[in-house]
């Protein structure tokens, strides 16, 4: 008898997140009756994953796949139809808004389009230092503001940005750049959880891959456990411990990355890595 | 992390002169300078009647008096003085009625875009109807119920107009809403009402700077349409809106009675609409 394949230094690690039986749909408006309510889209049909704790989980799939949506009810966004979302064994799939307040600290994100998710009207140091000031506990004394600035400049040179961006608005910066600051106002509250959504997608490549290598170091320094949602396989396999692949609301590979990149289980799963741009010139190429 | 440092620039902001701020500006404090200190700069009363010196033209015309710079009117009573005198209600009421106005109207946009749902069908529904009642008649009828009088004239406009705001901000809202750092803010841990007021309202701000302009311009108009039609105030009163309507009899021979009034008022309107445009390039940081 073989004995199970189990490594001893992938033992399954404790997870943040335990997600079982989730499911999300949206009204199609478009197709809706006059007289009837829109019949419903199902973007997420019962998924069951687990993120563990301190490691990256990419989550690939094609545009539709459901996987931004998922990302949304992990932070809470978006408040799912069925199924529990377990963080650190408290279910918070139908928490409300004011119950969650206090979660949402541990519970960050950076978003696709830092152009949109800053802020066009406050300074740098500002869209850094708000979520600070909410979850702080001297608030509204002259002091206490100061040190929300400093906190916000500390998080922005720990993203590689020089604190005199801090005066700035993001309109001055540039996209690589307006991301770090992104980056910043999630690590700011030192959460244990960040959500990252196709975060690289906007960027030329040598932007690309600063922000990646800043992503990872951050992520081994502080112990952040990420959810690393992307369509692109080549920066999954560089930055991710784990890969979830999702098509049409399903998952179809769920595991270690060389794992599933060494042998995938579907077809889809296949044609994703075979879309992957190969660094060198393959020897069949001109046959 | 040295190796993904980034070196800072210089910032570089263009200083070019913005006319459409400055010049509505001057005219705007000069028309306030002149409410605030009239009978100090006035050269005669402007209830004053003489009808030995009625219709007297302006000074660059032959058979003027001296003092009359802009002449009189059939009562004999000096333009320039009621030009002056004037500002003080056009003023007056631009500015309040304008106010209350973008108040409620901006309020109750903000309100239906970004709450949405029972919020937004209540507000829309009622923006809809108010809008079905011709404007100018609106008006009239408030101001007859209501009774003439400064109060009712300030008061009708606010309650006409404020749809202008509701429909417009209530747009921009929506479209604010949208955007990321909205959602942003929710991950950060703000309520509804924050994000509403410390978002998405500096990114609307603009328009309603825009939009107040606008309506001060408007506002000096409707006193004067309902001054015209001599609902606004009682006549012992000089408002640029009575002076054209009383001008307007003698149109072809007394032209200056009508003429420098309109002058004051069309110049003032431009010059509020224009100050709502060059308002909003001065202070958007992202337009600079």
């Amino acid at each position: 008898m073989a004995a199970p394949l189990i490594c001893p230094q992938t033992a399954p690690a404790p997870a943040l997140f335990s997600v079982r039986g989730l499911r999300l749909s949206f009204p199609d408006t478009a197709h809706k009756p006059l007289f009837a309510p829109a019949p419903r889209i199902e973007v997420l049909k019962g998924l069951d994953l687990d993120l563990p704790r301190g490691q990256i989980t990419g989550i690939v799939g094609e545009s539709g796949s459901g996987k931004s949506t998922l990302g949304r009810v992990l932070v809470r966004l978006l408040r799912p139809d069925a199924g529990q979302v377990l963080l650190n064994g408290q279910d918070i799939a139908t928490l409300d808004e004011a119950a969650l307040r206090p979660l949402r600290r541990n519970l960050q994100m950076i978003f696709q389009d830092p152009m949109s998710s800053l802020n066009p009207r406050h300074k740098i140091w500002r869209i850094v230092a708000a979520p600070l000031a909410r979850y702080a506990n001297d608030t509204s004394t002259r002091n206490a503001s100061a040190a929300r600035r400093d906190q916000a400049l500390r998080a922005l040179e720990r993203v590689g940005l020089d604190p005199s961006f801090g005066e700035r608005y993001p309109h001055e910066l540039s996209g690589g750049q307006r991301q770090r600051v992104g980056i910043a106002r999630a690590i700011a509250l030192e959460p244990e959880f960040i959500l990252a959504d196709e975060i690289v997608s906007g960027l030329d490549v040598s932007s690309q891959a600063q922000v990646l290598s800043l992503l990872k170091s951050l992520a081994q320094e502080m112990n952040l456990t990420i959810a690393f949602i992307s369509h692109d396989l080549s920066v999954i396999r560089h930055l991710c411990d784990n890969v979830i692949v999702l098509n049409r609301g399903e998952i179809l590979e769920n595991g270690p990355v060389e794992q599933v990149f060494a042998a995938p289980q579907s077809d889809i799963t296949r044609l994703l890595l075979d879309a992957i741009p190969l660094p060198e010139l393959d020897d069949k190429w001109f046959d | 992390m040295a190796d993904v440092s980034l070196q800072t620039t210089p910032r570089v902001r263009s200083g070019r002169r913005n006319l459409r701020l400055w010049l509505p500006l001057a005219w705007i404090t000069t028309l306030g300078l002149a409410a605030l200190f009239a009978p100090l700069i006035a050269p005669h009363d402007p209830l004053y009647q003489d009808l030995f010196l009625e219709r007297l033209p302006p000074f660059f015309m032959s058979g003027t008096e001296p003092g009359y710079w802009l002449g009189t009117d059939s009562l004999g009573r000096d333009v320039l003085s009621r030009v002056i005198y004037g500002t003080r209600i056009a003023l007056c009421v631009s500015l309040i009625a304008a106010t209350a106005t973008c108040l409620v109207g901006s309020t109750l946009g903000l309100l239906a875009g970004y709450f949405g749902g029972w919020w937004d069908r209540v507000i829309s529904r009622l923006i809809e109807i108010w809008m079905a009642f011709p404007p100018v008649l609106f008006a009239v009828l408030l101001v007859a119920v209501m009774g003439t009088g400064l109060t009712s004239v300030i008061v009708a406009i606010a309650l006409i107009d404020w749809t202008r705001f509701a429909r417009v901000i209530r747009a921009e809202t929506m479209v604010q809403a949208q955007m990321d750092y909205v959602d942003s803010a929710q991950i950060g841990g703000a309520r509804r009402l924050t994000t509403l007021v410390s978002e998405i309202l500096p990114n609307v701000l603009p328009s309603i700077v825009a939009l107040l302009m606008l309506e001060m311009g408007i506002a000096v108009i409707v006193e004067a349409i309902l001054s015209f039609v001599n609902l606004s105030l009682s006549s012992d009163v000089a408002t640029w809106g009575s002076m054209i309507a009383e001008g307007r009899n003698a149109i072809h021979f007394a032209w200056w009675v009508l003429l420098f009034p309109l002058i004051a008022l069309f110049l003032t309107v431009l010059s509020f609409s224009q100050l709502g445009e060059g308002l909003k390039q001065r202070f958007d940081p992202v337009l600079q």
